[in-house]
């Protein structure tokens, strides 16, 4: 070997190595998460593979979000925070039929039937988020959306979601102010990808057969600049 | 090649009997999860998303009120929303969620719930 040859071969080893040890670290990281998945017997609470709930028993009885497409709809830096500080996100639980009780002037959260998600070390929410990320069943709906972060939401965005389309009367745009039997939307942006934001609203169903969010058929401008709008609130609002 | 034939067949059975079918539900149970959650546990218009609403959900057992509305208006009203019939946005659209059977279903129990039929007097 001469030692043009010899410094070719370097070079390769020298580009290629990175790729190599990343790829097994991920590969690693990927089959640990499985693991972790199983050791936290996530399935108990998450729908790991599809399909979503066909029938409104199955919907009730859900007791977390389904994960099997969590790659399509989490943001993956987003989990893996989460999982190390969980925050309720959906003030009346998953089911809210299943975490309320009469009020004198309204229905109220059972605030004694909620129950707290498992807080996971930096590791093992590293793992998981990894894998969690991996977890890609509706790439077709994502890939048939394509967020415009220019179109600014101007002052229309709160028009719409709170007036227009009546998006408050089920989701918080801030903490205490709005619904509660949806998520709450003012960290919607740190935690959803804006095509999955832009591919729900466009078909609730599509993703979730029987979900008690309804299809507004919202003009394709219009969702772009809800989808900014809510961005917005999310960089204005503290709360992870 | 029969045999692959077979497997074939067997496998689009398979796929077919495993499809995300939406079943039709009854209104009871339509009612408890699509409307409750503004017009409250038992229709009384107290659901637990009210607080911050601008204009408070229809009251499903006030006769009087539910009497104005014919059984068209309130199809109508469930599967186009509040605009449809001049009410507010805030009662959404139901077109995609239910069926027409399903919201016909949902207007007789409306009807159950104010023991009252439309009424022009």
């Amino acid at each position: 070997m001469n030692s043009s040859m010899a410094m070719k071969l370097f070079n390769i080893l020298l580009f290629c190595t990175p790729i190599y040890v990343g790829l097994t670290l991920s590969i690693s990281a990927h089959a640990g998460g499985i693991g972790l998945l199983k050791k936290y017997d996530c399935a108990s609470c998450h729908a790991l593979t599809g399909p979503a709930p066909a029938t409104l028993a199955a919907l009730w009885q859900r007791k977390g979000p389904d994960l099997f497409y969590a790659g399509n709809k989490y943001r993956q830096a987003w989990l893996e925070t989460w999982l190390q500080q969980p925050k309720r996100i959906r003030p009346a639980g998953m089911f809210y039929m299943n975490h309320i009780k009469p009020g004198p002037k309204r229905n109220m959260v059972d605030t004694s039937t909620l129950t707290e998600h498992i807080q996971l070390n930096k590791k093992d929410a590293k793992a998981i988020a990894a894998t969690l990320a991996s977890m890609k069943t509706h790439t077709a709906l994502i890939q048939a959306e394509k967020h415009d972060a220019s179109i600014s939401p101007g002052p229309l965005g709160e028009m719409l979601f709170d007036k227009i389309y009546g998006c408050m009367a089920c989701h918080q745009i801030e903490p205490g102010f709005g619904g509660m039997s949806g998520t709450e939307v003012y960290t919607a942006g740190k935690r959803l990808t804006p095509e999955f934001m832009l591919s729900y609203i466009r078909n609730p169903q599509a993703w979730d057969p029987k979900i008690w969010m309804p299809n507004a058929h919202l003009p394709d401008n219009n969702k772009q600049k809800l989808v900014n709008y809510i961005i917005k609130l999310s960089k204005e609002s503290n709360d992870e | 090649m029969n045999k692959y034939l077979l497997m074939m067949l067997l496998a689009i059975t398979s796929m077919c009997l495993h499809s995300p079918a939406v079943n039709a539900e009854s209104a009871k149970d339509n009612y408890r999860t699509y409307c409750m959650q503004c017009h409250g546990m038992t229709g009384l218009g107290m659901g637990v998303n009210i607080q911050d609403m601008s204009v408070q959900p229809r009251d499903h057992t006030d006769a009087k009120a539910m009497g104005t509305r014919t059984d068209v208006e309130l199809f109508k009203v469930i599967k186009e929303g509040g605009l449809a019939i001049s009410k507010s946005s805030l009662m959404p659209p139901w077109a995609d969620t239910l069926t027409d059977q399903e919201i016909h279903d949902l207007v007789k129990h409306l009807r159950t719930l104010c023991n009252c039929e439309y009424s022009t007097k």
